[in-house]
């Protein structure tokens, strides 16, 4: 008896028989993968990458944490209330986009619409608090020039603002093209592929208000 | 097949099926799941900015607590908006992921631990400037 008949024999679910024509089961038993699968699996080895990009970031920071060359430190700079909003916001517009997707799979324009620019509006909201938080540290004197420790965060959070501030960009022109093109099949997935990057981006300021603002704001005396 | 294709966003959580079978999907137990994971990541946030303020936690602690918070949180946003899921149709999402991880914590963990090292074992730079004038 082959390895493959015995799997079988042990667990009927795995009999090509029994799983449904043109079924995919990810191990090649119902044919090619379909599109959809691929084009999912091919933007998310580029979120990986962009992952693996803000971990060398995240590296610099947390090893320049204590470079402050005399200038203010973590706790004496950053304000709470601002990353709670900016966390609310984000977290609000990554639920409204998988409404988005909700309604695009049930090929509903004025839903999609209606999630897509609430999303906008709340990442919006990011950026303003975030753009006033910068410049609010360059206006004491705690600009990306002051130290070491400010250079790596000004580098890790402001290449995640430019991100969300990319993918603004990119849902403008997502609503446009539902608008103009309707639910067209290329079109829905270019929007999966969206709607995965601003779910990574998510995840991204989940680190960030954690292990930055949250790990930053504790008294120095309770780090290691 | 259809049906499946009909939907782009990747998959709600729900319950076992059958391989080979569709899922039943309908609108309310997709919107459940976004809702379930939208209140899941929401506690954990709130835990996030409690665990920082809170005496209840030994002190010395709190960081490490904020990073499992972290991991927690991560873990969630992948599950409930991401859809990785054990569905066949991710495993090479999956198999990803975890090479991703995997060099996310080489980086990160690895230059800390080098740049500790080289902290502890080599002369602070402004007692080299001095033995160079």
């Amino acid at each position: 008896m082959s390895t493959d008949a015995l799997r079988v024999a042990q667990d009927p679910a795995l009999d090509p028989a029994r799983i449904a024509p043109g079924h995919v089961t990810g191990r090649g038993a119902g044919g090619p993968a379909p599109k959809r699968i691929i084009v999912g699996y091919g933007f998310w080895i580029f979120l990986l990458s962009d992952v693996i990009m803000f971990s060398a970031f995240f590296a610099a920071y947390a090893v320049l944490f204590k470079s402050t060359a005399g200038g203010p430190r973590a706790h004496e700079l950053f304000d709470l209330r601002n990353t709670a909003a900016q966390t609310a916001f984000l977290l609000a517009s990554t639920f409204t986009c998988g409404m988005a997707s909700l309604a695009v799979g049930h090929r509903n324009m004025k839903w999609t619409q209606i999630a897509l620019l609430v999303t906008g509006l709340l990442g919006f909201g990011f950026i303003v608090v975030e753009v006033r938080e910068f410049s609010g540290f360059v206006a004491q004197g705690a600009g990306p020039s002051r130290s070491a420790f400010l250079s790596s965060f000004f580098a890790l959070v402001g290449c995640h603002g430019i991100h969300v501030s990319v993918a603004l960009l990119w849902l403008g022109t997502m609503m446009a093209q539902f608008y103009a093109k309707g639910f067209r099949q290329d079109i829905r997935y270019r929007f999966l592929c969206f709607s995965l990057f601003w779910h990574a981006l998510d995840i991204v300021w989940v680190a960030i208000f954690n292990l930055v603002y949250l790990v930053g704001s504790l008294p120095p005396e309770l780090l290691p | 097949m259809t049906q499946r294709s009909d939907y782009e966003a990747g998959s709600y959580v729900g319950g076992d099926r059958v391989p080979g079978q569709p899922e039943k999907r309908t609108l309310s137990r997709e919107v459940g799941g976004y809702l379930l994971g939208l209140g899941l990541a929401t506690l954990l946030t709130i835990a996030s900015f409690w665990a920082d303020h809170t005496r209840e936690i030994y002190a010395s602690g709190i960081a490490m607590a904020l990073l499992v918070l972290t991991v927690a949180q991560i873990g969630i946003h992948l599950i409930f908006f991401l859809h990785i899921t054990t569905d066949p149709d991710n495993e090479n999402n999956i198999l990803a992921l975890a090479f991703g991880v995997l060099i996310v914590c080489l980086i990160v963990f690895g230059s800390l631990w080098v740049m500790i090292h080289l902290n502890n074992n080599l002369m602070p730079m402004d007692k080299v400037m001095q033995m160079q004038r």
